[in-house]
């Protein structure tokens, strides 16, 4: 026996399943420019990944954008608090943390449920009934749920962005006694259109990668109820993993120099 | 042994299977499946379980692709058919799923609409009137059909599932083991609907099913599957006659016999 036939395997069974999903994504993006479309199900999906997201988006930039305030004045000494603390707020919650929390918060809400659901789909056939309907699975189940992914997650960051910024506010006039009008016009000379940007196409990705892989591991998941429960997992992980290296990756075109 | 092409005298062939061959990994479900189903007839494929009838109806259907050879319908090769192609070949065909496989996101009467508001783009409340007229002709209320499908009981999934197989009034309609799972009488009762419907359709139907009441009822012609082949073929009448040890086996449900049950799937 050799030993390093196990770990081949392996690896070839990784690249099989990287292979198989690229399929997949190519497929999927090219029913996204070709009629028939589906508006009834994007706006099904436009609610449940927008609307429906919105509280827990906004519990977590919030305190997030308060935790920030705390660690940011703990951390720093000096006089110039009060334009430290304003700036590094702004600049982190649009940047970087509403995006990548966003996007995590909404992975495991919205990947896991896309996994489930169209898991059951498959596994009770109704992705086959679809079929004999005439009706093409993809268009009507995965495009609109990656358009709205797409689409929706750069309005939760939007969102996210101003109650994160709103939660470093509360913080740091309510319990730190800076002047009102003196923190918003900070927070604003603070703010960079860069910065905003950067956390849109950063939120748009994650947005599309939520949604992508909730669909492949969905679609793809077979063998009863375990194997649903095995793709709503994978389908978070995998997504979750993803955002994080994409969160590298658009960092590094938009700040390095 | 009956030839497994004769069909019904002199009609053209609707649905012909040509050496169909299809495996799951080293797994051989099927070795070659011969079958011949002549329009307006109603063939009814036995088998026991796990022998590869759906996956024969799914190769038909196109959702999934024999390994080898073809499947013709209407004369022309579909087996390579894909895309809208095979979006407009499906609108031949209606199928009643095994689980019934009804939309649990939708209210009972936009599943059995769903033909109609998404394919051929009928508005809804049209689409809503033809709906309960199905689900009437399938002996359903129209406040069934604001019902989601989870609350319904095995018989009327059924039975929602016929009505969205027949809305669009399909020449070629499937069913898989369409009253397993039922009680003996809410059995004959989808029996007799899909006899009382193919027959208004005037459709071509193949059925799959390990019922034997259900398939003399059925059928016009019986064919029964084993090894991945059609064994035998023949008229209903002459089933039990039909010369053929696994057939005399099976429609008898006894154990001992030339069939060995594989205990273990392998
Ligand atoms: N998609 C699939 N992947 C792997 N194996 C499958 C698949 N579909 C069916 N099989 C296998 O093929 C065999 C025949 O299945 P099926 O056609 O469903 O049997 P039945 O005659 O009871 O309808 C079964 O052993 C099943 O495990
Ligand atoms: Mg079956």
């Amino acid at each position: 026996m050799n030993p390093l036939a196990p770990i081949g395997r392996a690896f070839i069974a990784f690249m099989h399943g990287v292979g198989h999903f690229a399929v997949f994504a190519v497929q999927a993006l090219s029913h996204c420019v070709r009629p028939p479309f589906y508006p009834r199900q994007i706006l099904r999906q436009v609610i449940d990944i927008g609307y429906y997201s919105l509280p827990v988006v906004g519990m977590t930039t919030l305190f997030t954008g308060m935790v920030l305030a705390i660690q940011a004045y703990s951390g720093i000494t000096d006089v110039g608090a009060e334009v430290a603390i304003p700036t590094i707020v702004v600049v982190a919650v649009t940047r970087e943390l509403a995006p990548v929390l966003a996007g995590l918060m909404v992975a495991g809400r919205i990947g896991a449920s896309m996994a489930a659901e169209i898991g059951t789909m498959r596994v009770t056939e109704q992705i086959d009934a679809l079929n004999t309907l005439s009706t093409n699975p993809m268009k009507y189940l995965v495009v609109p749920r990656l358009i709205a992914g797409a689409l929706m997650l750069p309005c939760l960051v939007l969102v996210g962005d101003v109650i994160g910024t709103f939660g470093g506010y509360l913080i740091g006039v309510y319990r730190l006694g800076f002047n009102a009008s003196a923190y918003l016009s900070n927070t604003w000379d603070a703010l960079e259109t860069i910065g905003v940007i950067s956390g849109l196409v950063k939120a748009a990705a994650f947005g599309f990668t939520i949604a992508v892989m909730g669909c492949y591991h969905g679609y793809t998941s077979r063998g009863g109820a375990q194997g649903v429960g095995a793709a709503t997992t994978n389908a978070v992980v995998s997504a979750s993993i993803l955002i994080l290296i994409l969160n590298y990756v658009i960092t590094e075109l938009f700040f390095s120099r | 042994m009956t030839d497994p092409q004769a069909t019904a005298a002199g009609r053209p062939a609707k649905i012909e299977l040509r050496d169909v061959h299809k495996a799951f990994g080293s797994k051989h479900v099927l070795n070659g499946v011969d079958l011949t189903i002549a329009e307006g007839e109603s063939v009814v494929v036995i088998g026991g379980s796990g022998t590869g009838k759906s996956v024969m109806m799914k190769c038909i259907l196109g959702l999934l692709k024999p390994d080898a050879g073809s499947v013709h319908v209407d004369g022309r090769d579909t087996t390579h058919l894909s895309g809208s192609e095979r979006d407009r070949l499906m609108r031949h065909f209606g199928m009643l799923f095994q689980g019934a496989a009804l939309f649990d996101s939708l209210p009972v009467w936009q599943n059995v609409a769903f033909g109609l508001t998404q394919a051929k783009r009928l508005a809804r409340a049209e689409a809503k009137d033809i709906a309960l007229s199905k689900l009437a002709a399938v002996g359903l209320g129209p406040e069934v059909g604001e019902l989601s499908p989870a609350e319904l009981s095995g018989g009327m999934r059924k039975r929602v599932g016929l009505a969205r197989a027949i809305a669009t009034e399909p020449d070629i309609i499937f069913f898989d083991e369409p009253t397993t799972g039922l009680d003996p009488i809410m059995g004959d009762v989808i029996n007799d609907l899909i006899v009382k419907c193919v027959r208004e359709l005037g459709a071509t139907a193949l059925s799959i099913t390990h019922d034997m009441a259900s398939a003399r009822k059925i059928a016009d012609r019986i064919a029964m599957i084993y090894g991945g082949r059609i064994i035998w073929a023949g008229p209903v009448s002459e089933i039990d006659r039909s010369g053929n040890d696994y057939v005399d086996q099976f429609i008898n449900g006894r154990a001992e016999g030339p069939i060995q049950m594989q205990i273990r799937e392998g």
